[in-house]
């Protein structure tokens, strides 16, 4: 379980990109935050595994405080948290198999990790969820040969490699066609119910995070203006977290668009209650 | 407001926005040119005879003569390429800690100012300046020559290898530091994969102006080929000392062609 307390990150240009933000995310619960771009939502996933420090505030992910740990601990503490990124950041020179592999470095030594010996369940483990997402055929491929969604199931097995409690996602669809965006979204949600994760997905698509999260937390400059389950999502709250806008044509796009109706019925008719 | 209108009235910024600036910039940049032009004496009796003259000491030259003196030029070319790897290897190796912390990115500011004070340090003296002052230490002969081209190797790799450093994309050192790897693991998995090409090409093109500097530092009594055609030159052996840049030539475009062909390959 993961619990936010008060957490605030002022940037030393003075930019108060956090304002006190508390949640809880259980074991098991997909979690989106929506919200305009600079209301935080980068900052909020990068202060829980501190690549970002913030200012005030704590962490706390099961019973490890975050937000005290030193050097090394939080390097151990690292492990617990799988990141998924925005245009995947995979190193772009090394193979899949060793961006896969990547996952595994707050596992073993550094000597180990220079001549690629990692342990062998490590490397059964990357062939196992490769061929779970599909890359099984492409394993010694270097990763900038890779298109967009190949690329973004290579970062998602990296941080499923570090056998994480909960999973960290930064606008995992932000460069992705509207057909690889549910499909890589989709397999976020299936892996991290597999093994009962945590996750707190960046997203900007409202649409995406309705179909596909069963809570949705809206940030606004900094603070949380909606917590909510995705059928609480009306367009009353849509303004309140991205300002005056029509909303009826950003809910109906969805119906348009998805097909293939493996939706929770509890969202679709929430979005057809939104839609009126 | 008419279109055409402002279509006509329209031209591109200038480079520097205030008129009366820009004015006083030209300006004041013919006038240094005439004054500068104008302190300029120039001999045109004596250097119309030094064109003949020149034209002598070129044909002297011709034609080049390999055989003569081939043990000296092997010899010197031998000790030059020497001092050319030797110096290449120490240099590289000892550069790659300092632009570690000449990178703003990765290290503490006060690493950073150090790393880049030896590296203007490195970078401020001509290499025969350091030469003179190694062969001074050292003694004449290939030694000081070595030392002399690793030190400066240490700049310049240092430098360009830092700025690459700086320049990585930062979203893939980021993923790697949120597996919770160590910092050495940072480097060898999030920094080395983006800056190896240019390290390899930096290395290849350090190499060629290592052997190209070994030739003038002959000049300073700092050894090898350069020691050849000095002789050669203080002989008035003009026929020897064609074939010892016939051969540097030779040389440096060999290590041109190849060190395009691994910065080709490395990509």
């Amino acid at each position: 379980m993961l619990v936010i307390e008060g957490l605030t990150k002022r940037y030393p240009t003075g930019d108060l990109a956090l304002d006190g933000v508390s949640l809880t995310v259980p074991k098991g619960q997909v979690m989106a935050l929506i919200g305009p771009s600079g209301a935080g939502k980068s900052t909020l996933i990068r202060c829980v595994n501190r690549l970002v420090e913030p200012t005030a505030g704590a962490v706390r992910l099961g019973a490890t405080e975050i937000t005290r740990l030193g050097d090394r601990a939080l390097r151990r503490a690292r492990r617990r948290m799988g990141m998924i990124f925005q245009e995947y950041a995979l190193v772009e020179r090394l193979t899949v198999m060793e961006n896969v592999l990547s996952g595994r470095l707050g596992y073993v030594g550094f000597w180990r990790s220079w001549f690629r010996r990692f342990p062998l369940a490590d490397i059964e483990e990357a062939f196992r969820l490769l061929a779970r997402v599909g890359l099984d055929h492409m394993v010694d491929k270097r990763a900038d040969a890779l298109s967009g969604g190949q690329r973004q199931r290579v970062g998602i097995v990296r941080a499923l490699m570090q056998d994480p409690e909960l999973l960290l996602v930064d606008e995992p669809t932000a460069s992705l066609d509207p057909k690889t965006s549910r499909q890589i979204m989709r397999l976020i949600i299936e892996l991290a119910k597999e093994r009962n994760l945590a996750a707190i997905i960046n997203i900007h698509d409202v649409a995406l995070a309705q179909l596909f999260a069963e809570r949705i937390v809206g940030l606004h400059a900094g603070r949380i203006v909606f917590d909510g389950p995705a059928a609480a999502l009306t367009p009353e709250v849509l303004t309140t977290i991205y300002g005056e806008e029509d909303w009826s044509a950003t809910i109906r796009k969805v119906e348009d668009g998805d097909g293939d109706g493996d939706e929770p019925p509890s969202v679709e008719a929430a979005r057809i209650a939104a839609a009126d | 407001m008419d279109a055409r209108a402002a279509a006509l009235a329209w031209r591109p910024p200038p480079l520097i926005e205030a008129a009366w600036l820009r004015w006083a910039v030209y300006g004041g940049a013919l006038l240094y040119l005439v004054l500068a032009l104008g302190t300029l004496e120039v001999n045109w009796q004596r250097a119309a005879e030094g064109i003949e003259r020149g034209g002598r000491f070129l044909a002297a030259f011709f034609p080049p003569d390999f055989a003569s003196h081939w043990r000296e030029i092997e010899e010197g070319l031998l000790e030059s390429l020497t001092m050319t790897v030797t110096s290449t290897v120490f240099g590289v190796i000892l550069s790659v800690p300092v632009a570690l912390g000449a990178a703003r990115n990765l290290a503490p500011l006060p690493v950073y100012l150090f790393c880049r004070a030896v590296i203007a340090i490195s970078r401020t003296f001509q290499e025969v300046i350091i030469a003179i002052l190694f062969v001074a230490m050292f003694g004449f002969g290939p030694l000081a020559g070595m030392i002399t081209l690793a030190f400066a190797t240490i700049g310049f790799m240092a430098k360009l290898l830092a700025e690459d450093i700086e320049d990585i994309e930062r979203s893939q050192a980021e993923a790697v530091r949120a597996t919770g790897a160590s910092w050495f693991q940072l480097l060898a998995w999030g920094i080395q994969p983006q800056v190896l090409p240019r390290f390899i090409g930096l290395s290849a093109y350090r190499f060629d102006i290592n052997f190209r500097e070994s030739a003038v530092l002959g000049l300073v009594g700092a050894g090898g080929i350069g020691d050849t055609l000095n002789n050669a030159l203080d002989r008035y052996e003009f026929g020897t000392a064609a074939a010892v840049l016939l051969i540097i030539i030779a040389i440096v475009l060999a290590c041109e062609y190849a060190s395009g062909f691994i910065r080709r390959a490395v990509q």
